[in-house]
């Protein structure tokens, strides 16, 4: 297509993307069409491009998973790992080069059941290291089996007659766990989700993100969601913001998705930088 | 000095900047080590929550730019092994310390054992060649444990370090060598532009050279197999060519990485042929048979793998008969039997109730076989 048949705000929003993909990587990407993993990543680019970050100061670490393939497309230093364990890797990243922004992809199953143990000790550690976790309640690689955010009684290949076990609120884990930054958006408020992305990257200390999203391939057809479109539009319909949310009874807020900043502890101390306290002592000769 | 401590110097005299481990018996005062002595040279030591995240944070530490070290047992390697996979795939420099104790299982936590032998070559799922030395005294285990980050370094590649609760724990004194008593190697950097660069190519001896984070070289590391850009495969001969480097980086080289010790094999009918503790009570047996006159000798691997074939066909070519005592239900005896010429006698000795083997046991085997 013809840049010029673009309208020249596109073109321009088009142009930052680029910037930060990858020359030599062959693309298509593996995600469906219509995957919602394209506007997280659209997101995460143009915070940190708002953010002036330098690309060699970013490592972008993953586990496995259709959203783990993420940081191979993007121009940064790239550490694709093994299932579940992306923040331990980021975790030895982050001790050895304080002074990077490391930055987690990592989806429900990834982070919350292989993942679940390294992801609560990151919370508690508190190391400033930034997870973007992109929810969609599914394991999409493996072909659409339940994951510790498939909600109680929905579809998918392993819980054909409805998922008998509860799900993880991916975000009140954190905050129970001691995460200092804590924030949720949709794939559908795509400007508020790069806001909470850039917040999160700016905090010093641990940071969520959790980025709801559409499998429309497998939980949306499981489940009789509909196409991509029409999963987005239930993250429409069914999000407030925490504004309008604390003004909410909890009846109320049953099966709504609460956006925006959800805890901000900006005292909280960090990892990293108390380890240089204490290096800095025993060096002192102390 | 203890064997664990033993090993603590001889990483931080090749260079250890990073460590991350989880408390195990008989592992724990490497670790413990590591936390008191790093923070006073600017280095940086962390408990991760298990072994999988020991092993995940030194891969990402190194990666990064820092020498990097683990140290566990039993259960804990066990653990460690995907992982570890996932260094040998990504040609991560790393040393994983093995304090060996008896298995399967928890096993026997406090108890001296060689039956990690075979996991230290095969742990890890697929195909790949692995390197692992092995002391057998506390000095033994500085040196073995600098030549263990020397050879990490070199090849790009984990390097497993197989001490057993005896060496761990026991004390003996030693020396600490002096700056520059033993050579300490680096990995090399490129110096190619980033864009003209191959993290994964088989450039200088075998290896690319390795940038550190922040250096310019943004390139993908990934568990998949991959180009030697470092993406991901799916071309039969990119997949060929990569698991031939894995293999050829380290055969191809083997003399730089073998080490074997003799004692009285000049002109040894018998040997023994052992590692670790084991061969300590093997050189004390030999002394003891040569008084009563048996021609006897040792070898002793230092390096365990790559198995050193070609060195133990040429030292024990006129021993008509081998012993290879060990600590487990017969593990290494395999090894020697299928590499030895087949009119040579192997006689295995194993021992796996916890206790180490005697000399007067290795004596005993030796009459039998005599």
């Amino acid at each position: 297509m013809a840049t010029a048949e673009k309208p020249k705000a596109v073109q321009q929003k088009s142009d930052v993307i680029l910037e930060y993909l990858r020359p030599k990587k062959k693309f298509p990407s593996v995600w469906c069409a219509g995957c919602g993993n394209g506007v997280v990543m659209s997101a995460i680019i143009r915070a940190i491009d708002k953010l002036g970050l330098s690309k060699d100061n970013v490592a972008m670490v993953s586990g496995i998973g259709c959203t783990s393939r993420m940081p191979v497309y993007l121009d940064f230093n790239s550490l694709h790992t093994t299932h579940g364990r992306a923040l331990a890797f980021a975790t030895g990243v982050k001790h050895a080069q304080p002074k990077m922004k490391v930055i987690v992809i990592t989806g429900d199953g990834d982070a919350l059941a292989i993942g679940g143990n390294h992801f609560i000790h990151a919370c508690r550690r508190n190391i400033d290291i930034t997870t973007i976790l992109i929810n969609n309640s599914i394991y999409g690689m493996t072909g659409g089996q339940g994951s510790p955010t498939t909600p109680g009684g929905a579809f998918s290949t392993t819980t054909p007659y409805g998922n008998a076990e509860n799900n993880f609120d991916p975000c009140d884990l954190a905050i129970a766990a001691g995460a200092s930054y804590v924030g949720r958006g949709t794939v559908y408020h795509a400007p508020q989700l790069e806001k909470t992305i850039m917040q999160a990257i700016e905090h010093n200390g641990f940071s969520l993100v959790e980025a709801i999203s559409n499998c429309h391939t497998y939980y949306g057809r499981l489940n009789r969601r509909g196409d991509a479109v029409a999963m987005i539009k239930w993250y429409k319909e069914r999000s407030v913001t925490t504004a309008k949310a604390a003004k909410m009874s909890p009846d109320e807020l049953d099966g709504k998705y609460v956006i925006g900043t959800l805890r901000h502890d900006k005292e909280a101390t960090e990892f990293c930088d108390q380890y240089q306290r204490l290096v800095d002592a025993q060096q002192g000769g102390n | 000095m203890q064997g664990n401590l033993a090993c603590v110097q001889g990483a931080i005299y090749a260079g250890l900047q990073f460590y991350a481990g989880y408390p195990i018996t008989p592992s724990t005062e490497v670790a413990e080590g590591c936390a008191r002595e790093l923070p006073k040279l600017g280095g940086r030591f962390i408990q991760m929550e298990d072994e999988i995240a020991s092993m995940a944070a030194i891969v990402g530490a190194s990666v990064s730019g820092l020498k990097s070290m683990t140290a566990t047992s039993g259960p804990g390697y066990s653990l460690m092994q995907e992982n570890i996979g996932y260094a040998y795939m990504t040609e991560t420099p790393c040393v994983v310390v093995n304090v060996q104790r008896g298995g399967p299982s928890t096993g026997l936590p406090t108890k001296i054992s060689q039956s990690d032998t075979m996991q230290a070559r095969w742990g890890t799922h697929g195909d790949y060649t692995a390197i692992a030395v092995a002391p057998s005294t506390v000095g033994d285990t500085l040196t073995e444990t600098i030549r263990a980050f020397n050879l990490a370094e070199r090849f790009r590649t984990p390097v497993t370090v197989l001490l057993d609760e005896v060496i761990g724990h026991q004390r003996e004194l030693i020396s600490l060598p002096q700056p520059g008593e033993f050579q300490v190697h680096n990995r090399t950097k490129p110096t190619v532009k980033p864009e003209e660069f191959e993290p994964f190519a088989a450039a200088t001896r075998g290896v690319s050279p390795m940038p550190a984070y922040r250096e310019g070289y943004r390139y993908n590391v990934t568990g998949l197999t991959h180009d030697s850009m470092g993406f991901a495969t799916a071309d039969t001969n990119e997949i060929t060519n990569k698991l031939d480097k894995l293999r050829n980086k380290i055969m191809d080289y083997k003399s730089e990485i073998t080490l074997l010790r003799t004692a009285m094999m000049d002109d040894a009918d018998i040997a023994f042929v052992s590692y670790g503790t084991v061969s300590r009570a093997a050189l004390l047996a030999v002394a003891l048979a040569r008084e009563a006159g048996v021609k006897v000798g040792c070898v002793q691997l230092y390096t365990v793998w790559p198995f050193p074939v070609d060195e133990l066909r040429d030292y024990c070519s006129r021993c008509s008969k081998i012993i290879v005592p060990e600590l487990n239900m017969g593990q290494l005896v395999h090894e020697v039997r299928r590499n030895l010429p087949p009119d040579t006698e192997i006689h295995g000795l194993q021992r796996y109730d916890g206790e180490i083997l005697t000399p007067m046991q290795l004596l005993k085997k030796l009459e039998e076989v005599m």
